[in-house]
Formats: C-alpha cells, sequence, structure tokens
C-alpha cells in the first residue's frame, strides 16, 4: 500500500467542534501534512483559526498562495477562496462557488486526488448539503483512502450519510477513532480492523 | 502512461497549440485551477476529451472566445474585502495628496468592478480630478464590458454593502442610475478611467505609476510567470509607489521581496523602497 503523503479533511455544518475534537487527538509528532475545509462565510476576520489553532497541537494557518505543504502542520482554506493542491504544494482560487461553496471541499479533494492519487488519505465529517461527495469519489477512483465520520455520532449527518450513499469508504469512525486511525496510517503500522457500517 | 499523464499531456499540447494560433499564453499558468476551468469547459461543451477541445478551439474562433471567457480571472465585486479599501483610505490617501498627479493601474481588473470601486474612493477622497486610472485586462470582451459601467441590479445591494464597510462616505446610490434592472456608473466617476486590453504575461510595461492594483490575479499563474509578472509590476512604480496584492498572496520568496516594506501587511498593501 502506497504511504500517504497528505491528509485532507472537509467539514461543514458542525465541523467547529468536530474539527477541536480531531486536531485535539492528533500528537504534535504527527508526521503528515494536512490541508483542511471548513465551510466560511466571506468574512477573513471571523477568528476561525485562532479557534482551530487553540485546539490543536499541530500548528494551524490559514493558507497563502503557493504555500508548501509540510509535515505535521495544517493549512486551513481562506475564507472565500477555493484550496487546492498541485505539485509544488496548495494553490488558490477565485473561482465561482461550488455547491454553494468557497473553499468547497470537492474542490479541494479533487485537485489532492489529482495530484496524489494514492498516496492520499481524505476524511469527510460533520455536514449538511453534498459538498465533498463527488471529491471523495474522486479520491477513492485514484486509489486513495476515504473515510467517514460515523453518521450515528456525527452533528449533522447529512453529508456523512450522502457521501455513504454514494461510494464505499475505507472506514466509517467517530470522531476519537478517526484521529487513532490516522496517526495508525502515518506510522505506517498497518491499522487494527477498524469496525464499518456494513450498508444493509 | 495512466490517464492522469494522458491528460497531463493534452493539457500541454492545447494551451501550446493556443500559443502557437492565437499568441495567448496559458503556458505558465497554476496547473491545477487550469486544470480545473478546462474541465468545466469540456462539461460546458459537451466534450469527451482536451484532444477534442483542442480541435475545437484550433479550428474555430468562437471556441477560443469561449476558451477565453473560462480562463478569465475569477469572481469579483465591488470593494471586494472592505477591509483592504479601507486601510487604502487610511494609509495610502495621505500620500496620494502628496503627489501632483496620482497614476493608478488595475492589473488584470476583469469587468471593472475594482477600478471602478478606486474612481469611488479617490473621488471620495477628492483626488478623481487629479487621478488616470488605468484598468487592463487580457480578455477583450472583459474590457468592453467594463467599459460600458453596467450592472446587474441584484449586485447593487452586496455592492452597497462593501461600500459602507470600506469606509464610503456618501450613500452608493449617488455613484449610479437604475435602468431597466440595471445599474449604469454615473459619468464624473468615469471620466479619468481608461480601459484597455493588456496582458500581463507578455506585453511591457505602459507608464509609471503611484498605485498598483494586482489583487488575486496571480493565484492563477505558476512561479515563473509570478516572478516576470512581479518584474514587471516592479518596473511600473514609481518610488515609493504602493503595490497591492491579494489577502492571501505574499511577496515572500518573490525576487523584490526586499524592495518594498509592508505599510499593511495584513491587507497586502507595500510601498516600494527608495
Amino acid at each position: 500500500m502506497t504511504p500517504p503523503r497528505l491528509v485532507v479533511v472537509g467539514t461543514s455544518w458542525g465541523g467547529l467542534d468536530a474539527l477541536g475534537v480531531l486536531l485535539g487527538a492528533l500528537p504534535r509528532s504527527f508526521p503528515l501534512p494536512i490541508a483542511l475545509v471548513q465551510h466560511r462565510g466571506k468574512d477573513a476576520d471571523d477568528g476561525l483559526v485562532e479557534v482551530l489553532a487553540r485546539r490543536s497541537a499541530l500548528p494551524v494557518c490559514e493558507a497563502e498562495d503557493k504555500a508548501p505543504l509540510e509535515p505535521g502542520k495544517v493549512l486551513l482554506a481562506p475564507a472565500d477562496y477555493h484550496l487546492l493542491i498541485e505539485a509544488g504544494g496548495c494553490a488558490l482560487s477565485i473561482d465561482p462557488l461550488v455547491n454553494h461553496a468557497r473553499p468547497s471541499i470537492d474542490v479541494l479533494f479533487e485537485s489532492a486526488a489529482q495530484q496524489l492519487g494514492p498516496a492520499l488519505i481524505a476524511l469527510l465529517l460533520t455536514g449538511s448539503g453534498r459538498d465533498g461527495v463527488e471529491g471523495l469519489k474522486a479520491v477513492k477512483e485514484r486509489g486513495g483512502r476515504v473515510l467517514i465520520e460515523d453518521p450515528a455520532t456525527a452533528a449533522n449527518a447529512t453529508l456523512p450519510s450522502a457521501a455513504l450513499a454514494a461510494l464505499d469508504p475505507d472506514a466509517v469512525l467517530p470522531l476519537g477513532a478517526l484521529a487513532r486511525y490516522l496517526v495508525n496510517e502515518a506510522s505506517h503500522v498497518p491499522p487494527t480492523p477498524a469496525p464499518t457500517r456494513s450498508r444493509a | 502512461m495512466d490517464k492522469n499523464e494522458v491528460e497531463d499531456l493534452e493539457l500541454d499540447l492545447l494551451v501550446e497549440g493556443v500559443f502557437r494560433r492565437y499568441g495567448n499564453d496559458f503556458r505558465d499558468y497554476a496547473r491545477a485551477s487550469l486544470r480545473r476551468r478546462i474541465r468545466n469547459m469540456l462539461v460546458d461543451e459537451g466534450l469527451p476529451s482536451i484532444s477534442a477541445l483542442q480541435e475545437r478551439v484550433l479550428h474555430r474562433s468562437e471556441a477560443m472566445e469561449r476558451l477565453l471567457l473560462h480562463l478569465s480571472i475569477g469572481v469579483t465585486t465591488m470593494f471586494r474585502d472592505p477591509a483592504f479599501f479601507a486601510s487604502f483610505r487610511k494609509n495610502v490617501v495621505p500620500y496620494l495628496h502628496t503627489v501632483p498627479f496620482v497614476r493608478v493601474w488595475c492589473a488584470g481588473c476583469s469587468t471593472g468592478e475594482e477600478a471602478y470601486s478606486m474612481a469611488l474612493l479617490l473621488h471620495e477622497e477628492g483626488l478623481l480630478e487629479r487621478s488616470r486610472i488605468y484598468a487592463t485586462d487580457m480578455n477583450a470582451a472583459s474590457v468592453e464590458q467594463a467599459k460600458k459601467g453596467i450592472y446587474p441590479l441584484d449586485s447593487i445591494k452586496e455592492f452597497t454593502a462593501n461600500h459602507q464597510a470600506a469606509g464610503g462616505k456618501r450613500p452608493f446610490s449617488e455613484y449610479y442610475t437604475a435602468q431597466y434592472e440595471h445599474a449604469i456608473f454615473k459619468q464624473f466617476l468615469r471620466k479619468n478611467l481608461v480601459f484597455a486590453q493588456h496582458n500581463l504575461a507578455v506585453d511591457a510595461s505602459f507608464n509609471e505609476f503611484n498605485v498598483v492594483l494586482c489583487r488575486n490575479v496571480m493565484i492563477y499563474f505558476n512561479a515563473n510567470l509570478q516572478e516576470r509578472v512581479h518584474e514587471l509590476l516592479f518596473q511600473s512604480l514609481r518610488r515609493f509607489g504602493v503595490l497591492a496584492v491579494g489577502r492571501r498572496e505574499t511577496l515572500r520568496h518573490t525576487q523584490h521581496e526586499r524592495d518594498y516594506e509592508a505599510i499593511d501587511d495584513r491587507e497586502r498593501i507595500f510601498r516600494k523602497r527608495g
């Protein structure tokens, strides 16, 4: 299995708390870069990056155009920009809304899938709407790993459920277990088989 | 070669073909956003591959017009990032009062909203009479649109709110007349505003400016092209002239980083050192 080189995370409604739990559970020594889209309004001064940084042992910054991806650093999609992944790191765009969102989860996931193929882990957390579902499919198609927050424990089950209806993920887990899964992947230790929701 | 690598190759061939056929140079555009926009165009055109798009574009100039539209700068609005304009009022306008004639360049003006915002701001600060604003874009259709100064009435609400947040001194309604679901900017705002076609990737500098705005344009360029454009912008600025880039763009790691000092780093407003 290809070792992962990047983790991408997407969330909308309810994401603030979910991200606090997820990032809070990752150790300072986490060796992979993380790129993150949280749906947010246009206001650049919404305080999001500060709130997330407080709850995370890993440094959290708003992405700048052409910023490199650095191990153990979290790059947050800035307000009113799309965040994309390319060869040198990240890139920004102010193209129209995708799924009524900018930043859009699909845009991040699709570009990351394009760039990294199997060397990618994508997480879709709580949310409303569908932004992220197509992106997850793209990740899966390119051989990356797809994780979905368990709809049973997610603040808003809409988005995780929509994703589950559209594809077969590698794991469906509550937040704490997602963090453990990531840590295992990052340390190249094969994860213990995690309980996955069967689609009856 | 896998499917992805083939698509990369097709993208290379498309931009090379467009360059040789039409002279528009997209070869150094940032890859991820370029690829996304081309894929959107495939959907719009109902085409199965980038090679099919190349065929259409090389043989039909109307298809090239449509390609240009797809590759033009993204979304724009009046006083986008009101905090930027508020900072401009506070930190740059005093300097502009000290120069005999104010020359502003909006580089990559798209459909003109930023240029009209600047005209409006200069008017409110009593500077418009002795200013000239040059607003340029590589896309002739966008330039034609910008010249008209006509915007949908739907957008006015957002424009008004942004104008206010940017420190607007008069009601926004004083600046336009409404007609047939559209708002038309009044003549006094357009008097000293010149729109023209200019391509940052290939054209040379054309004047020396006190202010250059190039906000959220270079995000669509790769590092090579960004470097060339930074050179152009640097050469186009007078000493102590002001350069403004987009909120999430940086001068760090560019060749002229040390030739500027920050007037407002948060809003990405810089002064060219003497």
